[in-house]
């Protein structure tokens, strides 16, 4: 083990381990003070972060942060690297590969920054994202692409999707209903229109996605329904031969947290070949569905890296990722501000953090989402996921979630409205994705300015859509 | 303030029609009848009407208050007259860092002092996320319990601030009782500020775990649960233990069934 040092303001901070160093060099947050892994002070930030900026990026590669033969997401970090993508930055530091992506983004090359991606490892990535402004973040974010696609393409530029959250108290199959109709006259869910169940029974799973299926059937929306049950539950609801398009499931950063959430990666492995076999694409074969979130490892217990140390949960949460990308998912999205103020406490915290992950999951060659959100224990408001969305917006995220209202009356938090995400598309010159955009042209739902109508009841589409509520 | 009114805006008059599928005359109405969701809300261009955004800040900020107001242990004393009460507080030393830091609410402050008891049982009433739950709440639950456990000793009642459940362990622990209830308010959302929950543990002692209690939640008349069902269910539960000598889940595949949406 290797003890780093620098020197800051006359005082010469050491880190004993790539563990402490990343914590140390984190931007502030409360989950990591909560963990006991933080700076101690603005300068033993600084110097950690003057440390990582001069660390070989090919470090993470020989000297690792959770043990490769404790923990079975770095065995599969490591044995799936590609050393041809990451020879183009082999022989940087961290703090030059920060300049490399900067110039890349700034001459609009693409190309280069997404062939990173198998060859960069979650540690590399989040180590130069704690060297990033938030100007950075986005600047970086906007440039790397990734698209996937299942009924609907995801992830084009000049695109931003949303999924439709129609969530219920209990699951009632009008309420639902009434929800989604919200939700389509709203222009949203054309990343997926997505339910997280009341409860986990897979009699409840098979009953939504045959509701969503038949609303999806109906109106032949080129969109794609998720019932977010467990994966185990999915795996029966499989079995019963249910409409699935897409496999959820919660991923953290560790085999320990995993584990927590009840999930194997020969489990993930399993439900995806049996959501492919069923073959309901039309202009894709992405079938995965994943959430993460900051902090989830250290809620589970399941934090700790070499030598028993905390692990900072910026770098747990792209550690997810590294789960997540195996799995060729249509769609991830961190849940940014739902794990409450002991993780991100305020609206600055959940802003960083929405950022980081987004660049993150997207270096790491992910279709990044993010719900942003927020509990009421939180310093959080409007202003704030107002300010978090449309930077999301300009840095190119894949999508945001959405629920009627921002308020989400089965999980008791707030997200973004149907309006926040017209709002966003409005601004900053943003589109549907395109099948969805032209289904909603063919619907009568589009203005000739392309923006999404505002419907009388009466009108055709509206009528032809609410038809679909009525008992 | 509940669900949201009718839109504020009016149709676009180039979109409408008749409407020969014989609809209600109000279908946004009629949508918004079948779910407690902010649906059909209207629209201001692509942002929410005035209306409705000033709805959603009066919900919100009944919760940031509720989780904010500071607990008031004289408003508890003078609802719960001839009874004892003793005031903790938790090593939390404020709102902030008690939010940040749930590992500090969970243990009671340096130099805390209270008596050893050897009673049965020891109510605390804990601010938790929503000191008003506890406030409209907590003594009316407290007495309906104590009124249902004639046969049972028990401890002075303790008033706990910067509160967690796990704090009824240590004070549990310290007045050297058979079984705690902590009455502690739940987090606030926007449809409910003030529901109080219960939760019940045997031979409380610091290290215990969530799976080792039982837990009454939604107490919060009329719309949740009355005192007086809580205080049944408690009572039932407390009973069970007793016999069982353990709460938790065992005492959950043992014991009476709780109500829905309890657990």
């Amino acid at each position: 083990m290797t003890v780093r040092r620098a020197t800051v303001g006359g005082h010469t901070h050491e880190f004993p381990s790539l563990v402490e160093l990343l914590a140390k060099a984190s931007p502030a947050r409360s989950g990591d003070v909560l963990a006991g892994c933080a700076a101690g002070s603005a300068a033993e930030r600084v110097a950690a972060q003057t440390v990582l900026a001069d660390l070989p990026l090919a470090t993470f590669l020989d000297e690792q942060v959770v043990g490769y033969d404790e923990d079975d997401v770095t065995r599969l970090v490591l044995d799936t690297h590609d050393r041809a993508a990451f020879a183009p930055v082999a022989a940087l530091t961290v703090g030059e590969f920060r300049d490399r992506l900067l110039q890349w983004a700034a001459a609009g090359d693409e190309a280069a920054i997404s062939a990173l991606a198998p060859g960069l490892t979650p540690e590399m990535v989040a180590a130069v994202s704690k060297l990033m402004r938030t100007a950075d973040l986005v600047a970086v974010g906007r440039r790397t692409r990734v698209v996937t696609a299942l009924r609907g393409t995801l992830g084009l530029p000049g695109r931003l999707a949303s999924r439709l959250q129609p969530n219920h108290p209990t699951d009632d199959p009008l309420g639902v209903t009434a929800s989604v109709l919200d939700g389509l006259l709203h222009g949203c869910g054309d990343a997926v229109v997505g339910i997280n169940p009341a409860t986990d029974s897979p009699a409840r799973t098979v009953e939504l996605l045959e509701l969503l299926d038949a609303v999806i059937r109906r109106y032949e929306i080129p969109t794609q329904s998720c019932v977010l049950a467990h994966v185990t539950t999915t795996l029966r609801a499989l079995e019963a031969g249910a409409p699935v398009d897409l496999v959820f499931q919660s991923v953290a950063g560790t085999q320990p947290a995993n584990r927590s959430f009840g999930v194997t990666l020969d489990l993930l492995a399993e439900a995806r070949a049996g959501a492919l076999e069923l073959g309901r694409g039309t202009v894709g074969r992405n079938v995965m569905y994943f959430e993460t979130g900051q902090g989830s490892a250290l809620s589970a217990g399941a934090h700790l890296g070499v030598g028993g140390r905390p692990v900072d949960q910026q770098t747990l949460e792209a550690r997810a990722y590294g789960v997540a990308r195996h799995f060729a998912p249509l769609l991830v999205n961190t849940v940014v501000g739902f794990i409450g103020p002991e993780y991100l406490y305020d609206g600055r915290q959940v802003l960083r953090a929405g950022l980081e992950d987004h660049f993150c999951g997207k270096l790491l060659g992910l279709p990044m989402g993010v719900d942003v959100c927020y509990t009421n224990h939180a310093e959080v408001d409007g202003d704030d996921t107002d300010t978090l969305t449309l930077l999301l917006g300009a840095a190119g995220c894949t999508f945001v979630i959405a629920v009627p209202g921002a308020d989400d009356v089965m999980l008791h938090y707030q997200s973004l409205s149907f309006t926040d995400v017209l709002t966003a598309r409005q601004v900053l010159g943003l589109r549907p994705a395109p099948e969805f955009e032209a289904w909603l042209a063919r619907m009568g739902l589009l203005g000739d300015d392309g923006r999404v109508r505002e419907l009388a009841a009466d009108a055709p589409a509206a009528r032809e859509l609410l038809a679909a509520a009525r008992p | 303030m509940t669900g949201p009114g009718p839109a504020a805006t009016g149709p676009d008059p180039a979109v409408t029609g008749p409407d020969p599928a014989g609809l209600p005359p109000d279908p946004w109405a009629a949508l918004r009848s079948l779910t407690r969701a902010r649906v059909a809300l209207g629209r201001a261009g692509d942002a929410l009407p005035t209306a409705r955004e000033l709805e959603f800040r009066v919900a919100h900020a009944a919760a940031r208050d509720a989780v904010h107001a500071p607990l008031d242990p004289a408003v508890l004393r003078a609802a719960l007259p001839g009874r004892e009460v003793l005031e903790v507080h938790s090593a939390a030393p404020d709102r902030a860092t008690y939010l940040q830091r749930p590992d500090l609410g969970r243990r009671l402050a340096e130099g805390t002092a209270l008596p050893p008891t050897g009673a049965d049982l020891a109510v605390v009433l804990a601010d938790g996320l929503s000191p008003r739950a506890v406030h409209e709440h907590g003594p009316g639950l407290a007495t309906a319990l104590l009124d249902r456990l004639p046969g049972w000793s028990v401890a002075p009642l303790v008033v706990a601030s910067q509160a967690r459940v796990a704090l009824g362990d240590a004070i549990g622990a310290a007045l050297g009782v058979r079984a705690v209830v902590v009455l502690i308010g739940e987090r606030p959302g926007l449809s409910a500020a003030d529901s109080l929950g219960a939760y019940l543990t045997w031979d409380p002692r610091p290290g215990r775990v969530d799976a080792e209690r039982n837990c009454v939640s939604n107490v919060r008349p009329p719309h949740g649960l009355t005192h007086e069902q809580a205080a049944a269910t408690l009572a039932a539960l407390l009973t069970a233990a007793r016999e069982l000598g353990a709460s938790g889940v065992a005492l959950k595949d043992e014991g009476p069934a709780l109500p829905a949406g309890a657990g």
